[in-house]
């Protein structure tokens, strides 16, 4: 499958960003339940057979580039497709797929039938800026699709207002904090432009090592990476994560959780690696030492925290805080190995997370609400969904067979590569931090499971429109950790790809 | 019927076969209990098929998935998972036959989850010994967990609630927290976690790094309850009797020791372990494990307590044997699993047995019964005369090795505590009979009786035994008890070839 001019698939590039954006507008004018919805499945789906399709090409013949509307780079935008940013793609539109086949019944029970087309239209439009991230070669270019997929996304949450009216307060906490972190993103890709003259990644890349000692380069770098760090929701930076997530509709939450801040990791991967390199990053600005300490105490402190929570999405809201923080150790490693454990967990991590709040979402439909003290017995009242929670928790856990065991296996290694007494304490640390994943998990397990069922109510399950998407999750987070090929092949290629200074 | 490797899958695949066949006849009671009993008696019948090509020295390899790229899970038979698995597949068996009139007896709630939990477990227990690596060993021990929680906490009150979090919190603690990192680092320094014969860390592992290992990997498998680490084991007999006495006197505690020995012999390798005495310190912590939870078990009231202590001990004595890191010592280790297996399966079946006929659970409270229910009472006899280490039965053979390990090692003092603990175990095992036989029953008392008078307490009138379904089984583990001791010889033949490289 050669790229060529004249077919649909050479266009694939452009196409994965541009179907959902385009899907957007016609969406917004659609009215009832049910005709949103249809049509924005099928926009998702049809990028992910597209993302699929990247993959595969550029698994068989090595990274696509694409010329937006035939201007050559470095002056033109350029779309590229490598091994990373297509494992993206296919990550950001599966789990959107996924969780729109969820979505039908869910929101309608939460999002006013009269805003379904607009609540759509901005779902669409996060999934483009998601994607578009993703697949631009262009640093200006990344800006503008993080500002689309952010304002959609502040929208988004803001829906969650029918069920809770914090959800209103929360997406502005989300606004403010998130326009922080975009701008200092522009900023340092100003300074990068000042330096340059190029937007152009891979040029910046190829011209990094000759200014890469200058100051105003110091400063684009510290931009870039604090204002990315304020978006992936790096502890301390996580204040938004836990109430957006919390009050959001429960499909909002379920897509961002498997996407929203990988996207921003992933970035930031691409910034440390690609355009700085792995010698300045690591060695002019020591980033070790920076993200280090900070990863380390996100993992310890919000498993704690989120051990603490009475109610269930924050909870899990949290422990996705301390997940990022492992995300981001396997980066401050600094070593193959690690980036391979950062990239396979963007995998294992989005599946996981994905199921369980997809679970959470089916206890929410069914109790209407989703504080512990509500979901007392719920394990006798919803069997099938309690035991898919379970499941996922396992997975959270990091119990063998499930995906969570893979990316802690890797990282693990990781930090017995790097030695010394910090290697060691760090393996100590992971292993109490994953204990304090048992404890919380666990905490649900015996309110789910232990607690009798609030007088008057009966057993009764969720739809099997909301808990088939809900097990493809549950059941996939088994699949993928058991036969690791596609996400443990691809992301050790990636981080070689990576690391051999590409 | 099939070629060896695919029985070996099968071991695993039966037991899941079977669990969905519960799962499906759950309405039907009758026919959900006929397909626990095939199941299981298909799986014996499986894994003894096994058996022959072992004893020629056969080592039958199933693949079973590549889990990360270098290390798949994998199967392969060796003679200790052989001889494991056989305890195991033969006893569930006969706890089957119990369980069956035990759930019945007591009117238990929720016996198809039961029935499914428990066949799941068997297939952990079955992977267990048939892992092939360490990281399968781990798989499967961390679903054995898993599988087991939900049995530890049948009762659902605030009991089992207490002692399901001490089991999953020790356990998994312990696993994820000590034993996972113990397999990644052996995987750091060898680049592999296959079992190989000898051991793999020989000259990968400076002494200092193989003390740690080891200290890693002991404390790391909590299931082998090496004090302190040991309190999992009590808090799990709030499980209903048959989940004690099958998981945690036989699958679930012998997974423990079995891990311990299969780390030692496969990973260590006994020579490198005893030049580098590495495992010093364990020989004391196992020695002090083998008294201290003797003496606690001499302090307990309750049956199941005391019995859980009584195991807590036992396993000390495996532990000792792999840490002598002698090839006598190790065969006494091996052979204690098979020996103790068959004796506190017994006791627990007659605690259960005891429960489920007058409901009482405190030995104080016991006095009397051995002459209602004379026939649990005899088999508890025999259960804690094998325990003891007394001949003609089976457990005598493990204490013999295990003394003549300590020989080898020229560790004259572990003769003594081995002696010592033999003499702990009558204290607390005997009184219990002796109670049941000699004393009048609670709140009688017998007539004085002039001297040449005396007449038999015994009356037909009097027994009131359990249903046969709990008393049937005691009696065939105590009669199995019997038959091992003069079957010790094949099973070391079985296992020597692991002990001499």
């Amino acid at each position: 499958m050669a790229p060529d001019m004249l077919s649909l698939s050479s266009q694939f590039p452009i196409l994965v960003a541009i179907a959902p954006l385009l899907t957007a507008p016609i969406c917004a004018l659609l009215r009832g339940k049910t005709a949103p919805w249809a049509v924005t499945t099928i926009a998702s789906a049809y990028a992910f057979y597209i993302s699929l399709q990247l993959l595969l090409t550029v698994a068989s013949f090595g990274p696509i580039s694409y010329e937006l509307g035939g201007w050559a780079p470095p002056w033109g935008i350029e779309y590229v497709v490598d091994l990373l940013s297509g494992f993206m793609l296919v990550l950001i539109s599966g789990v959107s797929t996924g969780v729109l086949l969820f979505a039908r019944e869910s929101v309608t029970k939460e999002v006013p039938t009269s805003q379904l087309g607009l609540f759509f239209a901005a779902y669409l439009l996060a999934l483009t800026g998601m994607l578009g991230i993703c697949i631009t070669g262009d640093a200006f270019n990344v800006f503008v699709f993080l500002e689309i997929m952010s304002l959609s996304s502040y929208a988004l949450i803001a829906m969650g207002e029918r069920t809770d009216r914090r959800a209103l307060t929360a997406a502005f906490q989300y606004l403010i904090i998130g326009t922080v972190g975009a701008t200092f993103y522009l900023i340092g890709v100003g300074l990068i432009y000042m330096m340059t003259g190029t937007l152009n990644i891979a040029d910046i890349a190829a011209r990094f090592p000759e200014i890469e000692g200058t100051r105003p380069i110091l400063a684009a770098a510290g931009f870039i990476v604090i204002g990315l760090a304020i978006k992936l929701a790096l502890f301390p930076f996580h204040i938004w994560l836990p109430n957006g997530y919390t009050y959001a509709p429960s499909i909002i939450t379920a897509f961002f959780a498997g996407t929203a801040t990988k996207v921003s990791v992933y970035l930031l991967i691409r910034y440390i690696f690609t355009v700085f390199g792995v010698n300045y990053s690591f060695q002019g600005l020591e980033l070790m030492d920076i993200l280090l300490p900070f990863a380390v105490l996100g993992f310890l402190t919000m498993s704690a925290v989120a051990i603490y929570q009475t109610n269930i999405k924050r909870l899990l809201a949290y422990s996705s805080v301390a997940q990022l923080g492992y995300i981001i150790l396997g980066i401050a490693l600094a070593n193959e190995t690690g980036l391979t454990a950062s990239i396979v967990h963007i995998f294992n991590h989005a599946i996981v997370k994905t199921g369980l709040f997809l679970s959470v979402g089916c206890m929410f439909f069914v109790v209407g609400s989703t504080y512990l003290k509500d979901l007392e017995g719920i394990g006798r009242r919803m069997p099938i969904t309690t035991f898919g929670f379970v499941l996922g928790g396992l997975g959270l856990i990091g119990v063998p067979l499930t995906p969570g065991f893979i990316s802690k296996w890797y990282l693990v290694v990781a930090a017995l590569e790097k030695g010394s007494v910090i290697g060691y304490g760090l393996v100590a640390l992971l292993m109490v931090s994953s204990l304090l994943a048992v404890i919380y998990i666990w905490r649900v397990v015996e309110v789910a499971y232990f607690r009798d069922m609030p007088e008057g109510t009966v057993k009764e399950e969720a739809p099997i429109s909301l808990l088939v998407p809900t097990w493809l999750f549950i059941l996939g987070s088994f699949y993928f950790g058991i036969e690791t090929s596609f996400n443990v092949g691809i992301a050790k290629a990636a981080a070689a790809f990576l690391m051999g200074g590409a | 019927m099939f070629a060896l490797e695919t029985h070996v899958a099968l071991s695993l695949i039966i037991p899941l076969v079977g669990a969905l066949g519960i799962a499906i006849t759950s309405s039907v009671p009758n026919i959900r209990e006929t397909v626990t009993l095939v199941t299981s008696v298909l799986l014996c019948l499986n894994v003894f098929s096994i058996l022959p090509s072992i004893m020629n020295g056969v080592e039958p390899v199933v693949l079973l998935v590549e889990l990360l790229p270098d290390i798949a899970l994998m199967l392969k038979v060796e003679p200790l998972g052989m001889t494991f698995a056989a305890v195991a597949s033969s006893l569930w068996i006969i706890n089957s036959i119990y369980s069956i009139g035990y759930m019945r007896g007591n009117n238990e709630p929720r016996q198809t989850g039961f029935y499914i939990c428990f066949a799941i477990a068997i297939a952990a227990t079955m992977g267990v010994a048939f892992s092939g690596n360490l990281l399968t060993l781990f798989v499967f021990y961390e679903v054995l967990t898993l599988s087991t929680y939900p049995l530890v906490t049948h009762k659902k009150n605030a009991d089992a609630l207490k002692g399901g979090r001490i089991y999953l919190g020790i356990l998994i603690g312990t696993s994820i927290g000590l034993f996972l990192p113990a397999i990644i680092w052996t995987w750091n320094l060898t680049g592999t976690v296959d079992f190989v014969k000898g051991g793999i860390l020989d000259g990968h592992a400076s002494a200092g790094v193989t003390g740690v290992l080891l200290f890693l990997f002991m404390y790391g498998i909590g299931k082998a309850a090496l004090m302190p680490i040991h309190r999992w084991l009590p808090a799990a007999m709030v499980a209903p009797t048959p989940v004690s006495a099958l998981l945690h006197a036989v699958a679930v505690v012998k997974a423990g020791v079995f891990s311990v020995l299969k780390v030692v012999i496969y990973i260590f390798g006994i020579d490198f372990l005893s030049e580098t005495g590495a495992a010093e310190w364990l020989t004391w912590v196992a020695a002090y494990t083998l008294i201290a939870a003797s003496v606690v078990a001499l302090t307990k009231d309750n049956l199941k307590a005391r019995l859980a202590y009584s195991t807590i001990s036992q396993l000390a004595y495996v532990v000792l044997g792999a840490s002598m890191a002698t090839s006598m010592a190790v065969a006494g280790g091996a052979l204690q699993i098979v020996m103790h297996a068959f004796g506190k399966i017994t006791l627990f079946f007659c605690a259960g047995a005891i429960y489920t006929a007058v409901h009482k659970t405190e030995i104080s409270d016991m006095r009397g019964l051995g002459r209602q229910m004379p026939v649990t009472f005899i088999a508890f006899l025999i259960g804690s005369l094998s325990i003891i280490g007394l001949p003609p039965l089976g457990g005598s053979w493990s204490k013999f090795y295990l003394m003549l390990g300590a020989v080898e090692a020229d560790e004259i003092y572990l003769m003594i505590v081995l002696l010592v603990s033999s003499l702990l175990n009558i204290a607390y095992l005997l009184p219990i009979v002796a109670r049941g036989f000699f004393y009048p029953p609670l709140g009688q008392s017998d007539e004085p009786v002039p001297v040449g008078y005396e007449k038999s307490d015994f009356s037909w009138r009097n027994i009131q035994e359990a249903p046969l379904f709990c008393v049937l089984p005691p009696v065939l583990t105590a009669l199995a008890c019997v038959i091992l001791f003069f079957l010790a010889d094949p099973i070391v033949r079985l296992i020597e070839p692991i002990l001499t490289p």
